[in-house]
């Protein structure tokens, strides 16, 4: 197993807020948007040196969405930023008349995905969104793994032509990837190759899913890691290769069970290779207050968890 | 901001319709746009009939803004007298229908402007057509730079667009048409309230306040009530148009909008018409909101409506 280690912990949020100073400075097109959570979004740095290129919205996502749509005409690469709930189910109809349907080459930027917000409760931790994203022809998802991978694709993403979805966190997880890497939409990262399972994990769960493939390592089970940060359009060429070699998949997501990367690597393996599949992801439910580590547990999202679930993939092989 | 009455370039096809308020011919150039209307009314009836679907009703009372705006007064993008279509818009005037339902009359305008073959009007709501139910730039129809039909979110996308300009130092304008019913939309005053707050002052958004809506008279579906105090509360400069289908009075209405622009404030016309208007017996009525005429009803509509232009 490929040793990880990291010196640091940070939130993905703040990757996103390092990517916007940079791209603040050398893409004079990008504007920023965002719905009274400058602070969160951590946009500081960029509104200081542009404020011009800042438009506050106030607590009106819907507006700020179909204003993101209206600022492409023009030239404008708008990233429209909030909370993930208020991002996407709030605005599913905006995103799809005005953006997506519209093919306009708007950036919607999420952070507080998932259950790891902690404390807010079910009101504000949304499990659905990379499904309803997902779903809308024509738009890109990517839920990058740590705060270097998340200022990597926020700059990624300004120079690619299209709708994208963005989802990054608040809780301070490692960095374990490099600082000065590329980018590349659509292409799945092998963290790890391994023999016995491919680990399909998305967002920090990836560092969870390290975590398990030096447990099952310990136990003599040989794991593929692959960060899937792209989940749309999704790299079946990486997933169809993991698969013939290991036989069994595991996909790891802080995400609903229905709709999320389980589901569309569940697709690949269905229509092209049939290899037993386990899921890692909330099992259909909404979420609650908590730590985020209480909910991670409670939820079923820990290294234990995909340990387990590698164990009972590796079981179901012929 | 420039005078008003002397920014237009010489373009061919406007210069037969261009009219300066100083120019004392201008009694002929009105008489000009009402031709063009007519057709424009004609076109309206024949797509609705054509595919048996669609909304006549709002689309004919909206002909008189429609025809004043790119027959007049909007600064567009030409080459030898056609205009030339790009999605950014940069250095010409830009009009955006919230109001997506009405799409036969900005099709049947896109038109006759010379943006696409007028025939293609014949392809209206049907299968493998660029003219879809609701105007979408998915189809890459030229002159449709955003999708709309679901109602409530042009107004925003028009401030965005503004503000793309703003920032382009673009001195041109952004319109934006909406419904009355429409205003019943939350995310109307969500813009609303951007607009002034942003000093957007370089868009005109017109609401047609024809009073129906397809469930009844607006007023008894949901009262807009007073929406004159209301966006001036909001901020923004108020003009209110009686006769919404008087070219003259459009005319005038929108030269005196664009005389406000650009004194820090969102410019907003509630203008006056009459559903179905051109057409006596679908005026008046929310009964043609969504319905297409039978053989005898086209008959008995085009029999009222000139054939300026010459029918697709």
């Amino acid at each position: 197993m490929k040793k990880y280690t990291f010196t640091e912990k940070k939130d993905t949020r703040s990757g996103f807020g390092a990517g916007m100073h940079e791209l603040g400075q050398k893409n004079p097109n990008v504007v920023a948007l965002c719905a009274d959570l400058v602070g969160s979004l951590k946009l500081e740095p960029f509104i200081k040196e542009n404020p011009e290129r800042f438009v506050q919205c106030g607590i009106s996502e819907a507006n700020m969405i179909s204003v993101s749509a209206g600022l492409t005409i023009g030239g404008k690469i708008p990233f429209a930023t909030t909370f993930a709930n208020f991002a996407t189910g709030r605005v599913y109809d905006q995103i799809r008349q005005s953006v997506a349907y519209s093919g306009k080459n708007v950036k919607i930027c999420a952070s507080h995905a998932g259950l790891t917000l902690g404390e807010d409760g079910a009101t504000h931790q949304i499990l659905e969104d990379i499904g309803m994203m997902k779903m809308l022809p024509g738009m890109t998802v990517i839920n990058p793994c740590d705060y270097n991978q998340t200022k990597a694709a926020t700059i990624a993403i300004a120079d690619y032509d299209g709708p994208v979805y963005l989802r990054f966190g608040r809780p301070v997880i490692p960095i374990f990837t490099d600082a000065d890497q590329v980018f590349e939409i659509g292409k799945a990262w092998m963290v790890n190759e391994g023999t016995d399972v491919s680990i399909f994990a998305t967002g920090h769960m990836v560092w969870e899913a390290i975590q398990a493939g030096e447990q099952l390592e310990a136990e003599g089970i040989s794991a593929e890691i692959i960060n899937i940060h792209t989940i749309k359009p999704l790299d079946e060429e990486a997933i169809l290769k993991s698969i013939a070699k290991t036989r069994c998949a595991v996909t790891a997501e802080e995400h609903n069970r229905i709709g999320g990367l389980g589901d569309s690597v569940a697709q690949v393996i269905v229509k092209n290779d049939l290899v037993p599949q386990e899921y890692v992801a909330v099992n259909d439910s909404f979420g609650e207050s908590g730590t985020p580590a209480q909910l991670m547990e409670k939820y079923g999202l820990t290294a234990a968890d995909i340990v387990a679930a590698a164990k009972r993939a590796i079981a179901k092989k012929k | 901001m420039h005078d008003p009455y002397h920014d237009r370039d010489s373009g061919s096809l406007i210069q037969l319709y261009y009219a300066p308020i100083k120019n004392n011919n201008r009694e002929m150039e009105i008489e000009q746009l009402e031709k063009v209307a007519a057709q424009v009314r004609r076109d309206i009836v024949r797509m609705v009939h054509g595919c048996q679907s669609g909304h006549p009703g709002g689309s004919l009372g909206c002909t008189d803004l429609l025809v004043a705006l790119y027959f007049e007064r909007m600064k567009l993008k030409e080459e030898d007298g056609k205009p030339v279509f790009d999605m950014d818009g940069k250095g010409e005037d830009l009009f955006f229908l919230s109001n997506g339902h009405i799409s036969p009359l900005l099709y049947s305008v896109l038109a006759r402007k010379g943006y696409f073959p007028v025939p293609e009007l014949a392809t209206f709501r049907k299968l493998n057509s660029r003219l879809q139910g609701h105007p979408t730039p998915h189809e890459h129809l030229e002159g449709i730079r955003i999708a709309s039909g679901s109602l409530g979110q042009g107004m925003s996308v028009a401030i965005g667009a503004a503000l793309s300009k703003k920032l382009n130092k673009d001195d041109s304008l952004v319109y934006v048409l909406m419904g009355d019913g429409e205003q019943q939309e939350g995310q109307v005053w969500e813009a609303a309230m951007f607009a002034p707050h942003h000093k957007v002052d370089n868009l005109i958004a017109i609401i047609d306040l024809n009073g129906q809506q397809i469930d009844g008279p607006t007023a008894k579906v949901m009262d807009n009530r007073d929406l004159g105090a209301k966006y001036e509360a909001f901020g923004w400069e108020v003009m209110e148009v009686e006769e919404g289908n008087d070219m003259a009075a459009v005319v005038k209405a929108l030269y005196e909008a664009k005389s406000k622009a650009g004194h820090a404030k969102p410019i907003m016309i509630l203008l006056h018409t009459g559903m179905g208007y051109g057409v006596d017996f679908m005026m008046g009525s929310h009964k043609w909101h969504g319905v297409a005429p039978n053989d005898e009803q086209l008959a008995a509509a085009l029999a009222q409506l000139e054939e300026s232009m010459g029918d697709y």
